[in-house]
């Protein structure tokens, strides 16, 4: 069971208290968008072999919704950041 | 029967406590402190079960984890009978009852060991031939129709008890700074290195009592003290110290993030089970910090016909002899590539076991050994293998060949001998380490597999890393508990370790940990502490034996080395198994490992996968390291399933949800239905009604009169803030900011898809307060989906969303007399059409209880739903109650709401929708507020898709027949009997007969549907297609009249 370190709460808890919630910095677009964007947001996924960037929410904590980066290889989550940072900024590194 | 081959001193076994024990219901004595397995052989009884595939008698092989062979069925009683246990493990008790496994009528004469006749046609990959099916049988079916039931009755281990489980299992989270897994040598010293820094520790082994193999020594002396004084002095330190000492429970398993389950036997070895005292208990346990001490596996050597009653594995006799005070035999011989077995050998000498030969594959094995067998009168032959054993079931003698001069091998002495002990030296258990993930590494100067570099908070210690002498082993405990616990945080001179958190074990440490390191020598590493810590971490250790040594495989040249020679004594696969499935075009191990069933038994290959190795890689021609090593995964060792379900059974299994009417329903006897993690009464039957008697009476009262129906499953979302309406316009296609308080508004949950996902009826209580309602099964993911958009889209509207689906109890009162049974219970308000019209809602506040009443219809006919705080709902479902009957009303269930809203054509999104359906192809286009600037799916909808003339649309049909009630999910067709091929109109959704138009209806999905109205189309079933016309999807009261009664 992963731990997960919440970047609201500032602690890490087990899995089970949290929600995976898809990939991270998917942008939906504002304003005009052709078809081809709209699919693009909808339905195309990066499906990363290594570093991924993908949303959890801890539903059975703060409810916040954050972002993590996880290895998909070894399941090694090497940093979680508040929602809406940009991945580089990074909130609080961990390995 | 007396124990003729027990000791008569010796032993950790108490001979002041003798067990009566039966196997095979044959009475047998052994002795407290006994296994089953060392209290038969202390009886004589070697052969103890039938091997899995050709019914071969086996013996008793090992002393552990690793047995093979002696897997036996203990039967308590009818519900408590357990298979394939091992009798390695298995703690003896006063009335234990065995009996052999895998055998018919009986395990001395066994009919199915027929199979070892026609054992050339039971090769390699058998089960895979044979299911295929030879070409000239024509139909493979009838062929496995023909052979999967004879080999289905011939398989399988043992029996399944006929009755549920009735024991207790138990459940336990644990956190701890290092968990030390195995209480042998290097464990014991690790566990007091660690707790020596103040590290919380736990230490766990699989045996009942913890000491791993210094249970079996006798001559050892460490730190100028016996190996089991050292042991006893050490665990009492330990328990001093706090540590948590977990023997009988197994670690099967190694997590992601250092998250370690482990088995814990709590009544086994008991001789009755009394009721409530619990089984097993698993403990989820959070290590910060890992040691893995879980030792070595001795390897059986693999000659012809290795698998008799009485070969037995030479430091499994040891442990017999020294731990049980039980001989294995009268005359031994021994064979071996490893050090270890001369120990075993003279220890057997010591107590008057004669030795007839020593056998060491090896043309040079030490001096100092053979020397020391020589002084013993051990007759040792180097360079000498065993070419043949005979006896049937238990061994009688082996023949011989040593190496000649010219290195060719010559067939030497026989020798007659009632068992023979085997070592092929030492495989390090590196199971756990494997499950951690790490990646196992080839060392070829000891011909094993050890750990490589970690990947989790752990290391290995001792002999599972390759460490074949107890002075390093225990050194190596010593350095690996410190260095876990400095690791963990933990050391005396900081007085504060509050701030350690399991952010280390979340994200990783930037220190890699090398398992690898050669650190044998016994050296004290880096160690410096307080005061009161100990500065000498490494012990003194005299006379132990070595483990050193070993042959994977065969020895390469050895003659006629194939035949019966077996590599997995439990699945019977032999040499020329292997070498089959090579020249078959198998040389992935993994591919091997399942094409002959090599290590898929239930011991999971502990003691066969490496000989396997060694064969398969010489045979492709290839190194082991280039052959691979197959995954290990948990468990270690089977784990009941009790121990993995805990409490989760039965009731427990899946909480259940109730609304408040249901023990008001269960007394009325109401028929119920489950409905996701709801149950619902479906209808409540009169005297002598059946089900669609009911639904009928139920239906024509509400439309006559009125009905009263627990909604209280519906979910419930307040929806507070300033910007509750802007939100809320943004999540539903509908308006919202106009909608004046007081007023409700039935509105729709679209996604990005622009599909519809939810509906409900959304009532604005005051300017800054929604509630709203969502179907019984959305109020999970609507609130997890408006909280994502709310938290991630548009984070700066002031708006907070609360679920409410517990706190308010809904219930509502449909039908013509609604209006007057609320007067009736609500005397105090004002429940006029003009103060609360349809569509409107109110909040009021009776007795400072809270109650909001919405008007609406679900029915078609004047409604209400009545929501009041969960606490008050009895209270008011039972004045309802009378409130209703006295209008001579009734209660009513899901089934008649069901066809209450498919007479109004009223949808319930997924039974209506599927997942591609959108507002508009359901009929509520007309709803969508187009020109907001934005709301969820909004920009999906303008996709040229999404208005397609021939979307499934929704529509009602009526079958020709009116008696005829369509099936929910049969296809549409134009024609009465398509090819098949065709692909369908569409499909039905909803379907009841409805006792207010006396005929059968039906909504549909149906492609291009609303220009379908009036077409005949059909429903084909399996025995007749059924002609129907499409029609509108209202039933009754199209314009709506008796909504304003």
């Amino acid at each position: 069971m992963l731990l997960i370190e919440c970047p609201y709460c500032n602690e890490a808890r087990p899995e089970v208290e949290f929600q995976y919630a898809g990939e991270a910095h998917i942008t939906r677009p504002a304003g005009a968008s052709t078809d081809a964007q709209w699919a693009d947001y909808l339905y195309v996924r990066s499906n990363s072999r290594g570093l991924h960037y993908e949303r959890w929410r801890h539903t059975h904590g703060c409810a916040r919704f954050f972002n993590a980066a996880r290895d998909t290889l070894t399941d090694r989550i090497s940093n979680t950041y508040q929602a809406g940072q940009a991945r580089e900024s990074g909130g609080r590194k961990i390995l | 029967m007396s124990q003729d081959f027990r000791l008569a001193h010796g032993g950790r076994v108490n001979r002041a406590q003798p067990l009566q024990f039966s196997f095979d219901d044959r009475a047998l004595q052994g002795l407290a402190g006994d296994t089953l397995a060392s209290a038969l052989l202390a009886n004589g009884v070697h052969f103890v079960g039938r091997s899995f595939k050709y019914h071969r008698p086996r013996g008793i092989v090992a002393a552990g984890a690793d047995e093979p062979n002696a897997l036996v069925q203990v039967r308590r009683d009818a519900a408590r009978d357990t298979p394939n246990l091992r009798a390695t493990q298995l703690e003896l008790y006063d009335g234990l009852a065995a009996l052999s496994q895998n055998c018919w009528p009986s395990l001395a004469v066994d009919f199915t060991a027929v199979n070892g006749l026609i054992a050339p046609l039971l090769s390699a990959g058998f089960y895979y031939k044979t299911f295929m099916g030879p070409r000239w049988l024509g139909v493979t079916r009838t062929w496995s129709k023909f052979c999967e039931p004879v080999i289905r009755r011939a398989a399988g281990l043992g029996q399944v008890p006929d009755e549920p489980d009735p024991d207790i299992y138990l459940n336990r989270y644990a956190h701890c700074d290092v968990l030390v897994i195995g209480a042998g040598p290097a464990g014991i010293a690790a566990a007091l290195s660690a707790s020596a820094t103040g590290a919380n520790v736990i230490l766990c082994d699989e045996q009942s009592e913890l000491g791993g193999s210094l249970l079996a020594e006798n001559r050892v002396r460490i730190d100028g003290t016996s190996a089991a004084s050292w042991m006893e002095r050490s665990l009492a330190k330990l328990a001093a110290a706090g540590v948590r000492l977990l023997p009988r429970t197994t670690a099967f398993g190694y997590h992601a993030y250092n998250f370690f389950a482990l088995a814990e036997r709590l009544s086994d070895h008991l001789d009755d089970c009394t009721p409530g005292v619990p089984r097993e208990r698993l403990w989820q346990v959070r290590a910060r910090e890992a040691v893995i001490a879980t030792g070595a596996i001795e390897r059986p050597l693999v000659f012809p016909h290795n698998d008799r009653p009485g070969i037995m594995l030479a430091d499994a006799a040891r442990t017999y002899l020294n731990r049980y005070a039980v001989r294995p035999g009268a005359r031994v011989t021994v064979t071996t590539a490893c050090d270890s077995a001369y120990r075993a050998a003279l220890d057997l000498v010591d107590v008057g076991v004669e030795v007839a030969a020593l056998c060491d594959t090896r043309e040079h094995p030490p001096e100092h050994l053979v020397e020391e067998a020589r002084k013993a009168n051990v007759p040792v032959f180097a360079g000498t293998i065993v070419t043949r054993t005979r006896g049937r079931p238990r061994l009688r003698g082996i023949s011989t060949a040593s190496r000649t001069a010219n290195g060719e091998f010559a067939s030497g002495p026989s020798f007659d001998c009632d068992t023979l002990l085997m070592s092929g030296g030492w495989t390090p258990s590196v199971h756990l380490f494997s499950q951690s993930r790490g990646r196992v590494t080839w060392d070829a100067e000891r011909e094993a597999y050890i750990p490589g570099e970690s990947v989790q908070h752990e290391r290995s210690a001792g002999a599972c890393r390759g460490l074949t002498e107890l002075d390093a082993i225990i050194a190596d405990g010593y350095r690996t508990g410190d260095q876990a616990a400095q690791l963990a945080g933990c050391n005396p001179s900081r007085e504060s370790r509050s701030q350690m958190k399991f952010a280390s074990i979340a994200g990783g440490s930037t220190e890699v940990v090398h398992n690898t390191s050669n650190d044998s020598s016994g050296q004290v590493i880096g160690l410096t502490g307080g005061n009161d810590r100990p500065t000498c971490r490494s012990a003194k250790v005299e006379l132990a034996s070595s483990y050193a040594g070993g042959l994977l495989g065969t020895v390469s040249d050895a003659p006629d080395a194939k035949t019966k020679s077996f590599v997995d004594f439990q699945n019977d696969v032999s040499v020329s198994d292997l070498e089959l499935a090579v020249r078959e075009g198998f040389h992935s191990i993994e591919h091997v490992k399942r094409y002959t069933t090599v290590g898929m038994a239930t011991d999971q290959g502990k003691s066969s996968n490496l000989n396997a190795l060694a064969i398969v890689a010489r045979a492709a021609k290839r190194t082991i390291p280039e052959v691979g090593l197959t995954t290990f995964r948990q468990p270690y060792t089977p784990v009941t399933f009790g121990t993995l379900a805990g409490a989760a059974r039965g009731d427990l299994l899946d909480p259940l949800r109730c609304p408040p009417s249901h023990f008001w329903a269960l007394a009325r006897g109401a028929v119920f239905e489950d409905v996701g993690s709801w149950r619902r009464a479906r209808c409540f039957p009169g005297a002598g009604e059946d089900i669609s008697t009911t639904i009928a009476r139920e239906c024509r009262t509400v439309r006559s009169a009125v009905g009263l129906f627990d909604a209280s499953t519906l979910g419930k979302i307040e929806v507070v803030g300033p910007d509750a309406a802007v939100f809320l316009e943004r999540m539903y296609i509908n308006r919202f900011q106009k909608l004046e308080p007081g007023r409700c508004r039935y509105g729709v949950l679209l996604n990005d898809a622009g599909f519809v996902i939810d509906d409900g009826v959304i009532g604005r209580i005051a300017p800054d307060r929604f509630h709203v309602t969502t179907t019984t099964g959305g109020a999970g993911h609507v609130l997890h989906r408006m909280e994502d958009y709310l938290q991630t889209e548009w984070p700066d509207l002031d708006v907070w969303l609360t679920s409410t689906t517990e706190q308010w109890a809904t219930f509502a009162v449909q039908g013509p007399s609604a209006r007057s049974v609320l007067m009736d219970v609500f005397p105090e308000l004002d429940i006029s059409a003009e103060a609360l019209p349809h569509m409107g809602v109110r909040e009021f506040t009776i007795d400072g209880i809270c109650v909001r009443i919405f008007a609406i219809s679900f029915s078609g006919e004047v409604g209400f739903e009545i929501n009041v705080p969960a606490s008050y709902a009895g209270a008011l479902w039972n004045t309802l109650e009378k409130a209703t009957v006295k209008v001579h009303g009734c209660i009513y269930g899901t089934d008649v709401m069901h066809v209450l809203r498919a007479e109004k054509g009223y949808v319930i999104v997924g039974q209506d929708t599927d997942g591609t359906i959108t507002a508009d192809d359901i009929g509520l286009g007309r709803m969508i507020a187009r020109d907001k600037s934005d709301f969820v799916g909004k920009r999906a909808l303008e996709l040229e898709e999404m208005s397609r003339a021939d979307r499934r649309q929704l529509v009602g049909l009526l079958t020709e027949d009116p008696a005829v009630v369509l099936e929910e999910g049969a296809q549409i067709t134009t024609a009465p009997d398509p090819r098949t091929g065709t692909s369908a109109l569409g499909f039905v959704s909803s379907s009841y007969f409805s006792p207010t138009l006396g005929r059968s209806i039906a909504l549909a999905l149906v492609s291009g549907g609303r220009g379908r109205v009036g077409e005949r189309v059909f429903v084909p079933m399996p025995k007749e297609s059924i002609a129907v016309k499409v029609a509108e999807p209202v039933f009754y009261d199209p314009k709506g009249e008796r909504l304003s009664v």
